[in-house]
């Protein structure tokens, strides 16, 4: 959730960008400037952590693949210190361990990077509202790893388990769906969907270990 | 344990071992030599410590120099001791000695070269480079000299061969030719002595090597792949620059194929069905110029009937590439134990279904028919304005899969 905010003029939001390519940092600042303040940017995981500590922003963007350690190392240092501090994960690598790995780690959505100008802004502004933003890709993986489980319930299976409901949602993600038109085929209002998928986030983030290391050997096995 | 490169006045070993063991360097020393009078026991040790302790790493100060001027009086001793020895026992005794001290102190001065090697290049301060033979034995560098080394090693152990029977065959007692297969295999010791190190350390640089060898390889091939492709491309967007499409086409390509070749294992399209749909969602890029966005839950074999299915989707692809007018589209396929479904979606044009006329043989025949006819079905769902959806249905089950491939024939 946002902090809430003093003045009385709609603030803009800030955005911190942690990549190690000045090129895409310079894009990416060029392509959502009309949209946001690009408040920082760092290229290592060390200076990330300490400018992002300094300037507190509301929204980082963060790249997977770091030389000095990945973006995970920012995340949950970062998570830490700063809770209050958002992130979306934006990465050029769209395998499901980096994915599904940042996700656990707190990070509120993942896009890849070739992601459209407008589309980037959209999940930016999602995800300062408080909402996940989920690529399709990111559906799939989620579904992927909950896909083999059985049908029983588990020892905890508000935690673990989707509902078929959130299933449904997740599907209709992969399939391409904007939020707008899954809650139109689902009869459901947007808000719903969201906060669907945010429950999706939650679980991802908090089910154990465990079954990502046994997916992820199911998958080689497939 | 190590060598130190000061204190020393052959090889370091006993400053080494002194320095290991906390006692006095004199202490070691003496007991080496005294160890020489068992059988040359200290010699033999030395030599051993000498080949198998590492040398300690070069520092930054200069070492102290080595004076052979201390050799002096551990000789002199050694020597007396051996006399001794060969006066207590009988001559044979001290024979058998004074030829091991001959092998081990070739097979010694060998290791002692072998081990030191940075000693190499300062062969100013050692005898080598003033005595070219010396180097000739000792250096390993060229074939010339290995073969040189390899032939005087057979002579010498010829030698000592034919030494031993001249020596003890006259006796023709059982004990003296007993004594001269001790006597051959105290000289093959000392010929191993000699070789083993310089083995182990050929063997050392042959693994080094194939490492090495594997290393470039790998890279190789990565250039290679970078060259084929990723140059090429890129030379071909710099000519296309103007050309927005082609460049999309060309750099989607190669992202793809980069993609697959850093993260993805290698499936057979015509065996898996997650392949196959890769697949074909990659022709239709490469074809049209669009961005499919494709994400498959499950994976499963393919037959007959999946492959048809295959086939739809990639119709209804090649439909939203020509037809829709936009630069992405949806493909989401799911593996479940009775079904497998496949989504095409585009947020393009769309259409009226009922608009399509009859003799328009697309969508009818590859895709609805298509379904139908391996037990499928397909759904469409089309609005001007709103895109169209594409929905794939193919039930499996074992009774299923076995009925569709007899309707189908």
């Amino acid at each position: 959730m946002t902090e809430p905010v003093a003045e009385t003029a709609p603030r803009r939001l800030t955005v911190f960008l942690v990549d190690d390519h000045a090129m895409f940092r310079a894009g990416v600042r060029s392509e959502l400037g009309a949209h946001v303040d690009v408040v920082g940017e760092a290229s290592s995981v060390a200076e990330a952590i300490s400018r992002i500590q300094a300037v507190r922003p509301d929204v980082v963007l963060l790249d997977v693949h770091m030389p000095d350690g990945g973006g995970r190392a920012v995340l949950e240092s970062i998570r830490r210190t700063h809770p209050q501090v958002l992130f979306l994960a934006l990465s050029v690598s769209d395998a499901a361990e980096d994915v599904i790995g940042l996700i656990r780690a707190g990070a509120r959505g993942y896009v890849t990077k070739t992601i459209s100008p407008d589309e980037l802004a959209a999940a930016v502004r999602r995800v300062a509202d408080g909402d996940a933003v989920f690529s399709p890709r990111l559906a799939g993986f989620v579904l992927d790893a909950f896909a083999s489980r059985p049908d029983v319930p588990v020892a905890d299976p508000e935690l673990d388990q989707l509902t078929n409901r959130e299933r449904e949602v997740l599907r209709l993600l992969a399939r391409g769906y904007a939020y707008k038109e899954i809650a139109k085929e689902l009869f459901i209002s947007i808000k719903t969907v969201e906060t669907h998928v945010s429950n999706v986030l939650r679980k991802l983030q908090m089910s154990n270990r465990y079954e990502l290391s046994r997916w992820a050997a199911d998958r080689r096995l497939v | 344990m190590y060598r130190p490169r000061d204190h020393r006045i052959v090889a370091g070993v006993a400053a080494g071992l002194a320095r290991h063991l906390g006692v006095p360097v004199l202490a070691v020393r003496i007991a080496l030599v005294v160890l020489l009078g068992f059988n040359a026991l200290g010699l033999l040790l030395y030599a051993a410590y000498w080949a198998v302790l590492p040398q300690e790493a070069r520092g930054d100060e200069q070492p102290a120099g080595r004076d052979l001027s201390a050799l002096a009086p551990f000789a002199a001793i050694g020597l007396g001791v051996v006399l001794l020895q060969a006066l207590v026992f009988d001559d044979q005794v001290a024979t058998t000695v004074g030829w091991m001290i001959a092998v081990i102190a070739v097979g010694a001065g060998v290791i002692w070269h072998q081990s030191d090697s940075s000693r190499r290049e300062q062969g100013a301060d050692y005898n080598i480079a003033s005595t070219p033979w010396v180097a000739a034995i000792v250096s390993e560098n060229d074939r010339r000299s290995f073969l040189f080394r390899f032939i005087g090693g057979g002579v010498l152990v010829a030698i000592g061969l034919i030494g031993v029977v001249a020596v003890y065959a006259p006796d023709n007692s059982i004990s003296a030719v007993f004594n001269g297969v001790i006597f051959a295999f105290v000289g093959l010791a000392g010929v191993g002595v000699v070789v083993a190190p310089l083995l182990w350390r050929t063997f050392g640089q042959l693994r080094a090597e194939r490492e090495g060898r594997i290393r470039e390889q790998e890279r190789a091939e990565l250039a290679a792949m970078i060259h084929d492709q990723v140059l090429h491309t890129l030379a071909l967007i710099q000519r296309n620059s103007a050309d927005i499409k082609e460049v999309q086409r060309l750099a989607r390509g190669q992202e793809r194929s980069l993609r697959n070749w850093l993260y993805k294992p290698t499936a057979s399209p015509t065996e898996r069905f997650a392949a196959a749909l890769e697949q074909a969602a990659a022709e239709v890029e490469d074809t049209y110029a669009i961005t499919v966005e494709t994400v498959v839950v499950g994976d499963t074999q393919c037959d007959d009937r999946v492959a048809a299915l295959v086939a739809a989707a990639r119709e209804a692809l090649v439909n939203a590439a020509r037809h829709a007018g936009v630069q992405t589209v949806s493909l989401y396929a799911e593996v479940e134990e009775d079904e497998l479904s496949v989504f095409v979606r585009d947020r393009g044009a769309g259409f009226e279904i009922d608009g399509v006329a009859e003799t328009r043989h697309g969508v009818r025949g590859s895709i609805i028919g298509r379904m139908q006819r391996h037990g499928g079905r397909a759904e469409i769902r089309s609005a001007p304005g709103d895109g169209t959806e594409v929905r794939l249905m193919l039930p499996v089950t074992r009774e299923s899969v076995t009925a569709g491939k007899e309707q189908a024939r």
